[in-house]
């Protein structure tokens, strides 16, 4: 019985290793974080809902290999992002770019909550200008 | 009555984005950023002889068809006869990009089920798949004698699809003859 409770215990305790390239790429901490930062922030196009930091597919690696080359080549962000849009469309970016084309991607929200806002004043507005003690809901 | 127009106004239009999105067909398929560039320049060595390479300028001053596709990719197999009888019907020069694979797999692969390809180039590291902006095999490109790519398809080619959207981007009907 002792044996079973400690091998279900320890079977709990045990955690899926995920090893995708664990492995530093670069010594300086700082280029490290920052191609951690841009691979989590790369859609796998394989498997388009994990970005090429948790997938193992072969393309996500191809991918992280050439991230880890740009950045060993001193090119900026910008350029690693162009270089993966030219190639795959805005879609590869999991934070999409402030351009002509995605600028409604950013603006949306803020109109979206603008107008909700605007909505919600006039029937408030409405609501108060009814006589007190008519709370039904006859009229809109 | 009057307080429910709207709702059902704004309902609906999210039921016309429903259904858009899902006429759109495989979730998979992006619209491709190479349509109406020029290919991908690329220089590899062919899948069968090592030291004859193969470029962007091989396809030049012809419709071709350039087909990524490897061993491992089932549908690739799913397509293959289709692509044999392309070939046997002289549609379109084929050429294949071997995507990551084994070359002796790949060389047996054609040998065993046919080889509809003037030539494969043998992209081991997958550096030019990235260039073309290849992320599941099969994928065809279809490029104009200009050298300019005019359609990309995702996933099997077979007669329909071939009709209906490669056959009708290229002048003159292509085949056909």
């Amino acid at each position: 019985m002792k044996r079973l409770l400690v091998l279900i215990v320890t079977t709990l305790l045990v955690s899926t290793a995920f090893a995708i390239d664990k492995g530093k790429k670069f010594d300086d901490p700082e280029l490290q974080a920052r191609y951690e930062r841009l691979i989590s922030e790369v859609r796998c196009l394989q498997c388009q809902n994990q970005s090429i930091k948790d997938s193992n597919v072969t393309l996500a690696a191809d991918l992280r290999r050439e991230i880890a080359r740009m950045i060993e080549e001193g090119q900026t962000d910008d350029q690693i992002a162009e270089f993966l849009v030219v190639r795959y469309g805005e879609f590869a970016l999991y934070r999409p770019r402030t351009t002509g084309k995605t600028l409604v991607l950013w603006v949306a929200p803020f109109l979206l909550v603008l107008f909700g806002g605007f909505a919600l004043m006039r029937v408030v507005k409405h609501r108060m200008s009814l006589p007190i003690g008519d709370d039904s809901m006859k009229e809109g | 009555m009057n307080r429910f127009v709207w709702p059902l106004i704004a309902v609906a239009g999210l039921l016309v984005f429903l259904v858009m999105g899902l006429r759109h067909g495989d979730p998979r398929a992006l619209p491709s950023p190479f349509i109406g560039k020029p290919a991908p320049e690329f220089e590899l060595p062919t899948l069968k002889i090592p030291e004859v390479s193969i470029g962007t300028e091989t396809f030049a001053g012809d419709y071709a068809l350039v087909n990524v596709w490897a061993t491992w990719c089932v549908m690739c197999r799913a397509e293959h006869p289709f692509l044999l009888e392309l070939a046997a019907a002289r549609a379109i020069p084929i050429y294949g990009i071997n995507w990551r694979d084994s070359r002796v797999e790949a060389i047996r692969w054609l040998d065993d089920l046919g080889d509809p390809y003037l030539a494969s180039a043998y992209d081991a590291d997958g550096r030019v798949g990235i260039d073309w902006g290849v992320y599941g095999a099969p994928e065809t490109f279809l490029v104009d004698p200009e050298g300019t790519v005019i359609y990309k398809h995702l996933g099997p080619l077979d007669p329909v699809i071939w009709q209906r959207e490669f056959v009708a981007r290229m002048s003159g009907g292509g085949q056909a003859e």
